[in-house]
């Protein structure tokens, strides 16, 4: 009876197109159908550490601003200025459609950068405090900001090569082919300009340059 | 015109010719890699600011270092930065030589630039919980930027290596279990027991097939069953004198000389080129700090 059903003439319809399947499968491996979806994931895995060292970031700044405070508690402009441009930067919500929207990007790219630019004034005005420059904790959260804004500073690199890749795999033979008959709907992702990304990020002096 | 220049330096111009066009072509993809130093040993030191007897030490405190938890830690030199910041330059160059292991990324860089007066230590993705940003920040200052200043960079940079080899062994636990899960050097040079199987098992595999197959494709026919190739007589199937050893014993010493011959060069060769130091194929995102003095 179970040799009976598997020699049923359906099954016997079928097996070509099963043949077929086993063939064809591989073979669109091969010829690149996996290029865009895999150069999409890599562009959208850089842009996850580019916001994971954003909000490292951020975290930082409510530790900074209360040592800076015990110091400098006279400093309110810069320390309401560095709070003020945390929440703007925080409050933009990130979607997966920002990176198909330059609009959105460089309204969160705006916010960052403003958080960047109060930072490094308030790193500036500690200057003239010693004995908050004396402070381990203060010396401790310099060093992670610094190594925070340079791990930004990586993050946007690798973004910004891993969307080149990505786009570039819409518009370029072969793989342009599977952008117009299969992945129609894939868009290319907005990027960092060049300008942006030149921008140093804040420098931290740790009062050590008198020798050089 | 054209067609008969072309003609005319068919056999010598052209050939050069394209071999300019490919040369040309090669330097387009090495001119990324071409302004990088190359990783020649632990202690890279194009700027020839370490002293012999130092640089010594160091290579040997390193090598010591990895075998223990296979951390790779190297100390670079270069004279000058071109105008780069210090920052980007050591990422890419982390990068480029691949420091720490593949899985684990467990490499660290120290770069030091005399001419622009600039130093950093890259840490790679999996010692950045260990030898923090604020470690190598003090590592930094209290080392290395004292001894700089005295003009002493040998002291500074084995005094630095020291405190980060301190730093990674604070964890002994976590520092074994790196050790542990990438066992020294195996990955680059092949384990002669492992080779021995492999060239048993060749044997075996393609001299088994090859007794099978080729005889019968190759050889001259004595009788159905009975072939005589290379100057041996096999034997196959129902044969009714099955004297099976003689036909085994021929066939194997020729596939032991067959396999010997081809896979003991591949081999030593392949274990050759993993001599000398290279990265395990690491990453690093920019953890660390830098300094100048």
């Amino acid at each position: 009876m179970f040799a009976q059903r598997l020699a049923s003439p359906s099954m016997f319809r079928t097996l070509p197109a099963f043949l077929v399947m086993a063939i064809v499968l591989p073979l669109l491996a091969g010829c690149g159908y996996n290029t865009i979806p895999t150069a999409e994931e890599n562009a959208r895995a850089a842009w996850s550490e580019v916001l994971n060292q954003y909000q490292r970031r951020a975290d930082l700044i409510p530790n900074l601003v209360e040592t800076v405070k015990g110091y400098a508690s006279h400093e309110k402009d810069t320390l309401d200025a560095v709070v003020e441009a945390r929440a703007k930067a925080t409050q933009i919500t990130v979607t997966p459609e920002t990176l198909k929207d330059p609009e959105a990007l460089k309204k969160f790219q705006d916010a960052q950068a403003g958080l960047t630019s109060a930072l490094s004034r308030l790193i500036a005005v500690s200057e003239a405090y010693p004995d908050l420059k004396a402070n381990q904790n203060f010396l401790a959260l310099q060093a992670q900001l610094e190594g925070t804004e340079n791990r930004i500073a990586v993050a946007r690199r690798d973004y910004i090569q891993a969307v080149r890749d990505y786009n570039l795999t819409l518009k370029t033979f072969p793989s342009v082919l599977w952008a117009t008959f299969w992945f129609r709907s894939n868009e290319p992702f907005a990027n960092f300009t060049v300008d942006e990304d030149k921008m140093q990020p804040p420098k931290v002096d740790f009062g050590t340059k008198q020798g050089g | 015109m054209t067609l008969r220049t072309i003609s005319l330096m068919r056999p010598r111009r052209f050939a050069t010719a394209v071999l300019m066009a490919v040369a040309v072509l090669f330097s387009c993809f090495m001119a990324y890699a071409a302004d990088l130093p190359a990783l020649t040993g632990r202690v890279v030191d194009n700027a020839g600011i370490i002293d012999a007897a130092t640089k010594a030490a160091l290579t040997q405190k390193l090598a010591d270092f990895e075998t223990k938890g296979s951390d790779q830690i190297v100390v670079a030199t270069i004279p000058s930065l071109d105008g780069e910041e210090i920052e980007p330059y050591a990422n890419r160059l982390f990068r480029f030589w691949k420091l720490g292991q593949a899985g684990e990324n467990n490499g660290v860089l120290l770069l030091v630039a005399p001419n622009d007066r600039k130093m950093r230590i890259e840490v790679g993705y999996g010692l950045e919980g260990t030898l923090t940003d604020l470690h190598t920040k003090l590592i930094i200052e209290n080392d290395m930027v004292p001894a700089f200043r005295a003009g002493d960079f040998s002291g500074g940079i084995a005094k630095a290596v020291d405190d980060m080899v301190m730093v990674l062994e604070g964890n002994p636990e976590e520092l074994e279990a790196r050790g542990k899960r990438n066992p020294a050097d195996d990955s680059t040079s092949i384990d002669p027991i492992v080779a021995v199987f492999l060239i048993l098992w060749a044997t075996m595999f393609f001299g088994g097939m090859a007794m099978a197959f080729l005889p019968p494709m190759f050889g001259t026919k004595l009788s159905p069953g009975v072939y005589k190739w290379l100057g041996m007589t096999f034997r196959y199937g129902r044969g009714p004198s099955r004297s099976g050893s003689s036909s085994w014993t021929t066939g194997s010493s020729s596939g032991s000389g067959w396999s010997s011959g081809s896979s003991g060069g591949g081999w030593s060769s392949g274990s050759s080129s993993g001599g000398g130091f290279s990265g395990g194929g690491g990453s690093s995102g920019g953890g660390g700090s830098s300094g100048s003095w």
